[in-house]
């Protein structure tokens, strides 16, 4: 059943096409790859998904709801949660209190005022800092962290609501060889608990994770399905090998 | 038959270590001066210190904004001026001046203002910016001033004078010692309150709104709303520092509403460092103070001298005076009290 599906998403900034009516779906414990050339409309798709950007026209359909004009903060009471490209996770605080901002953001505001949900949520934000390997650092302020372990730290914010859908825009941009390897391992659980929708230049890490994947360009699906579908692609391969 | 793996056992206290905290013992030393200082300050300077308390509660309302929430507001003189103007007229045309009235009539009004002016210019689809809101409260301010001035049953450029004192039962409360410790005990009471609030989970919210207000939206945090509700609060705490004012003065005037006092309670926290409370506190007295004596013993250059020293600290220590005791961890704080092992999961 799909989760996720957005249908004829058209966006347009000024005179720039961005999106010229894209397609996604996303069925339930999916990981999707979202690829294509610089340009070619991935991250615009992506706001437009998380409600950082309202399409131009077109419709978002989660869960069998139409979000499609609903905010950031709706879409993530509805389940939805999103790791922004640039690292923004909050440097002045600690882990743990990144982790707990993010765990207690649907919490009413007396259980906010009177710290009453504190208990209850340590045992999972500190759960959460063990599984992404931060535990030893949780009293740090998150600017003490490498740009790597920011990533991670980002990631697990975004996890940490137990969302029905992640969406991770260049998780591993910026990262070693061997940083983006252990992103890998780290997200491979969570394939039991949520669908994911990611969005990567990385196209060895995409295809070591996805099960499906949609291919854009210039603002629109130019192919869509399993990774060994879209690995044998003849257009695909011309796309990218024009701009190789 | 294999026995299961014990449960993940994680340490109670990560993430909160203990050690040596300096806030606490600023805020009990600045607390202790403010007891004792009655008792060695001539009369006429004690009534000078309870205005200096009352600025000081007044500051506190623009820290909570700016300090905490991020919110730049240029206009927290609307709601501590027409808190003030509010209770001077219900002295003056009602007759009532019961403490148990007028304090609780000056807050309400304080909130209803900032929930109105906030209502306006934070509760949009989208998000305002800091540009839009700190414009839109310096015009709030400014306006006010003109409305205030231009309207004769306010007493136009004049304000409203001889207003009575504020009583309890058949005790009038006017300016001296009993004053000063009415306003002190409020100034407590308020801080109390405050820190209460900015160290609870939903400080930590604020915390992530001053810190990246688009982050937390995605989270599912309604923003807008969570700005209003802070705004409005602060608010409240502008018109109850505003109406102690008007009582203590005995007398309100247009300048109460205006852009100079919006600004001035700015400089205050600024120079006091903002998001820590005390320094909104600490800023108000050392500026008030030196203000006072400067303009005793420089009669003609003490603006300059004055504005030199605010420039001087806000260039050197932008984090303010208290930066220079106090570390950006303790300054950043916790959130929140964890229950004790016992009661976890039980809350």
């Amino acid at each position: 059943m799909a989760l996720l599906e957005a249908r004829g998403l058209i966006k347009i900034f000024g005179e720039l096409t961005a999106l010229n009516g894209a397609d996604l779906t996303v069925y339930e414990n999916e990981f999707h790859g979202l690829i294509g050339p610089n340009g070619s409309g991935k991250s615009t798709l992506m706001k437009c998904v998380a409600g950082a950007e309202i399409p131009t026209s077109g419709t978002v359909t989660f869960g069998g709801r139409d979000i499609s004009q609903a905010s950031p903060a709706e879409r993530a009471r509805a389940g939805m949660s999103l790791k922004f490209q640039i690292t923004s996770v909050l440097p002045a605080l600690t882990l743990y209190d990144n982790i707990l901002l993010a765990l207690q953001a649907q919490c009413s505001l007396p259980s906010l005022v009177f710290s009453r949900s504190r208990g209850v949520l340590h045992d999972r934000a500190m759960a959460m800092l063990e599984q992404f390997r931060l535990v030893d650092r949780a009293a740090e302020p998150a600017s003490a962290l490498s740009h790597g372990q920011q990533q991670w730290l980002e990631i697990a914010m975004a996890l940490a609501p137990e969302p029905k859908l992640l969406l991770l825009d260049e998780p591993t941009g910026g990262m070693s060889l061997e940083e983006r390897r252990v992103t890998g391992e780290l997200l491979q659980p969570i394939k039991k608990k949520c669908s994911l929708v990611i969005v990567e230049h990385d196209l060895d890490f995409i295809r070591d994770i996805c099960d499906r994947l949609t291919v854009l360009d210039q603002g629109s699906v130019l192919d869509c399905g399993s990774v060994a579908h879209i690995q044998s692609s003849a257009r695909v391969q011309e796309v990218y090998l024009r701009r190789a | 038959m294999t026995t299961p793996p014990p449960p993940l056992r994680l340490p109670l206290r990560v993430g909160r270590q203990r050690r040596w905290q300096v806030l606490p013992i600023i805020e009990i030393v600045v607390l202790a001066i403010a007891v004792l200082l009655p008792f060695v300050l001539k009369d006429y300077l004690t009534i000078y210190a309870t205005r200096v308390l009352i600025l000081c509660l007044f500051a506190l309302s623009f820290d909570l904004v700016w300090g905490y929430a991020g919110i730049m507001s240029f206009g927290q003189a609307v709601f501590f001026g027409t808190a003030g103007y509010g209770v001077a007229l219900i002295a003056r045309d009602l007759g009532v001046t019961s403490i148990l009235l007028v304090l609780p009539a000056g807050l309400l009004i304080g909130f209803t203002f900032a929930l109105l002016l906030g209502g306006f210019l934070l509760l949009g689809r989208h998000p305002s910016s800091v540009i839009f809101v700190s414009l839109g409260t310096l015009t709030g301010s400014y306006a006010a001033d003109r409305v205030a001035r231009g309207w004769y049953y306010l007493g136009g450029q004049n304000g409203i004078p001889s207003i009575p004192p504020m009583s309890l039962g058949s005790y009038d409360i006017t300016e001296g010692p009993v004053y000063y410790y009415l306003t002190l005990g409020i100034l407590l009471a308020v801080y109390l309150l405050c820190r209460f609030l900015v160290r609870s989970q939903f400080g930590l919210a604020l915390a992530g709104l001053r810190e990246n207000e688009q982050r937390i939206a995605f989270f599912g945090y309604q923003v807008q709303r969570l700005k209003a509700i802070i705004f409005s609060f602060a608010g409240a705490v502008a018109g109850l520092a505003g109406s102690l004012y008007a009582f203590h003065e005995g007398f309100v005037w247009p300048n109460m509403l205006g852009v100079v006092i919006s600004t001035q309670v700015v400089l205050y926290v600024l120079f006091g460092g903002s998001g820590t409370l005390i320094g909104a506190v600490i800023g108000t007295v050392a500026i008030e103070a030196v203000s006072f004596w400067l303009s005793n013993s420089y009669q003609d250059i003490w603006p300059i001298i004055l504005g030199v020293l605010l420039l001087l600290v806000i260039l050197f220590r932008p984090a303010g005076l208290v930066s220079l005791i106090l570390s950006e961890r303790e300054r950043v704080g916790n959130f929140g009290r964890l229950p004790e092992e016992g009661d976890r999961g039980s809350s």
